[in-house]
């Protein structure tokens, strides 16, 4: 029952967030004061809902891309045959985090063009980081006794990994892809300023014409995205590491 | 002596030996918006230096790939790494046609990739020789010193780069300053207001869930739209608050941008005052308390120094994190290094972009150096429980 509030308030959530994608008419009164007389209150230069689904599709493919890669190198320099990589990779991912979303970005340009390209490429690029960080801290930090008993058990490397350490580590290489999908999701408004299809173009139409309905409208369906999309893997972490017996 | 194979210095090799041999080193155009035409390194330098880079080269696949003393390796990284910027100047000299003022020559993926494997065999010997934090603040100061030598006489100015330095120059400091006002203005007012906050919501637990929520939210709202929707608010103070927009606050420019960078940076300073109060050892605060300390003493003289360390990470993460949300603040007409990387986007002049984004990405590498050596130095101190 403790749980019961919240989650009717995400429900609640999510159901203005798809009834203002599909039907965005409806909230004209509550955004109308916010705009110059005839200015137009809701975004009129496209369909809002492909926007927020090419937006999603731009942070899944960039995520999905950084999560096998960031995974396997992660899962290469935890193994013996790897372990001469670990120390640079650790000080690469620090080095990494400080380039700046919008600098990434911005520099994938000149290697690609404008267009969803350098977008997909800052995003995954800047997602890789988080992501290997915690692959690597959960692969390397398991507890000793039980990566001894699957030994023990006569297990094979490849099934230590896959049936042992991996189920294990995945809470933590789940808190790294949330992170990752978090800072994505806000990065990508950053690509309309480079040609990409995302939200971001709601934002940037709003400050080019001086529209906070348009500024507001975009940013606040991002921001309910991240929130609720934050929230879903915190629940999935949570029962995985119960399962796991982590938590 | 046995030669062994170093693994990682396969890696490095084959991204110098791509870079060197088979990737363009410069790229020369006609003006500053049409497309480039690679040249070789053979065809970049001048005759006999291009050969000796080459013969240079093979001999560092060597050194690298074997394992070879850690120092070698530091000291090959770092000369390497300041021959291959001396040689892109004087390539760019070398390929721009005399009195030719439209020709731009910027550094191609070859000099990049080369650039970029001396640097990670660099960073890999530093790693590996674990420096303090003293002597990692000494070789960045020494870096930045070989960087502004390097501007200063001159060794750049054939870069594009640098051209579209000289013909902004003025605009590039003013911008320079308005950057780092922002980044660290808004970071000593976040540290302002977020300690107390963040002692507030030790305190009173009550508190603590709901202002990191808040918080929390305010951190998923992109920064673009958080940027725009402080416009309407400080557009409304600047004309009704008598004084106020006399201190600079307008609806666009400079305060929204403050304002949004401020409310992105309360989150890590709150919550890591809040996790720094709650790891002082129980014994601690027993031990101040039994010789009669009163609330106060012990927080200004045991809680905030044992929880030092922490609160100091949250500032680098602040610190790093407002250096590069500083350049969206251009999109408001807040000014910063922004203002370069959207003209450039907006021209399609990538010269332009970089003039923007190369002097983030250093100012943010150098501050997170920094900060971590001070954060480094503040949990060894004596008598701390780190």
């Amino acid at each position: 029952m403790r749980r019961f509030l919240p989650n009717l308030l995400r429900l609640a959530t999510l159901a203005v967030l798809v009834v203002f994608l599909f039907r965005p008419e409806l909230f004209e009164p509550l955004l109308k004061p916010l705009v110059q007389a005839n200015a137009p209150a809701i975004y009129n230069q496209g369909s809002l809902l492909s926007l927020t689904l090419s937006h999603l599709a731009t942070v899944f493919a960039a995520t999905l891309a950084a999560t096998i890669v960031a995974v396997g190198l992660a899962i290469l320099v935890t193994r013996p045959i790897g372990a001469e990589f670990l120390p640079l990779s650790r000080s690469l991912v620090n080095i990494g985090q400080t380039f700046p979303p919008v600098a990434v970005l911005a520099l994938a340009v000149p290697a690609v063009g404008f267009g969803e390209k350098p977008t997909l490429i800052a995003l995954f690029l800047y997602g890789l980081l988080p992501i290997f960080e915690n692959a690597m801290t959960g692969l390397s930090t398991l507890p000793p006794a039980i990566v001894e008993a699957a030994r023990g058990t006569g297990m094979t490397g490849w099934q230590r990994l896959t049936k042992v350490e991996l189920p294990l580590a995945l809470p933590v290489v789940l808190a790294g892809i949330r992170l990752s999908v978090t800072i994505s999701l806000a990065t990508a408004t950053i690509g309309s300023t480079v040609a990409a299809k995302t939200l971001g173009e709601v934002i940037i139409a709003g400050l080019q014409s001086n529209n906070l309905a348009f500024v507001l409208q975009g940013g606040l369906v991002v921001a309910v995205l991240a929130v609720l999309i934050y929230d879903a893997f915190s629940a999935l972490e949570r029962v995985l590491a119960r399962r796991a017996g982590r938590g | 002596m046995t030669l062994r194979i170093d693994k990682l210095g396969v890696v490095i090799a084959a991204l110098l030996a791509y870079g060197a041999f088979v990737a363009p080193f410069a790229n020369f155009r006609a003006n500053r918006i049409v497309p480039g035409e690679a040249r070789t390194i053979l065809e970049a330098l001048p005759s006999g230096l291009g050969a000796a880079l080459l013969v240079f080269v093979a001999v560092s696949l060597v050194v690298i790939v074997l394992k070879t003393p850690t120092l070698l390796r530091l000291v090959l990284g770092l000369a390497a790494t300041l021959a291959l910027a001396l040689l892109i100047g004087l390539s760019a000299r070398y390929l721009t046609p005399p009195e030719n003022t439209y020709a731009r020559v910027a550094p191609a993926s070859g000099f990049w990739l080369t650039s970029f494997a001396f640097v990670l065999l660099t960073a890999d010997a530093l790693t590996r020789l674990r420096l303090s934090p003293y002597a990692r603040i000494a070789l960045l100061a020494a870096v930045a010193a070989a960087a502004a030598g390097l501007l200063l006489s001159g060794a750049w100015d054939g870069l594009s780069i640098l051209k579209e330095y000289a013909s902004r120059a003025d605009t590039f400091w003013l911008e320079a300053s308005r950057h780092v006002v922002l980044a660290l203005g808004s970071l000593a007012a976040a540290a302002l207001f977020g300690l107390p906050i963040g002692i507030l919501c030790h305190r009173v637990e009550a508190l603590r869930a709901g202002v990191l929520n808040v918080l929390n939210i305010i951190q998923t709202i992109p920064s673009i739209a958080l940027f725009g929707l402080l416009i309407a608010p400080l557009g409304w103070i600047a004309v009704h608050v008598p004084g106020a927009s006399a201190i600079g606050i307008r609806g666009i420019g400079a305060a929204p941008a403050f304002v949004a960078l401020f409310l992105y940076s309360l989150l890590p300073v709150v919550a890591n005052t809040v996790v720094g109060l709650a790891g002082v050892p129980r014994d601690a605060n027993e031990a101040a308390r039994g010789i009669g300390m009163t609330d106060r003493q012990r927080l200004f003289g045991v809680e905030l120094p044992l929880a030092f360390p922490v609160i100091l990470t949250g500032i680098r993460i602040v610190l790093v994190q407002n250096i590069g949300l500083a350049t969206i603040a251009a999109l408001i007409g807040g000014g910063g290094f922004g203002v370069f990387v959207f003209q450039g986007i907006g021209q399609t002049a990538m010269d332009l972009v970089l003039l923007g984004a190369v002097p983030t990405v250093a100012l943010a590498f150098a501050a997170a150096v920094v900060l971590d050596a001070a954060t480094e130095l503040s949990n060894s101190k004596p008598g701390r429980a780190a």
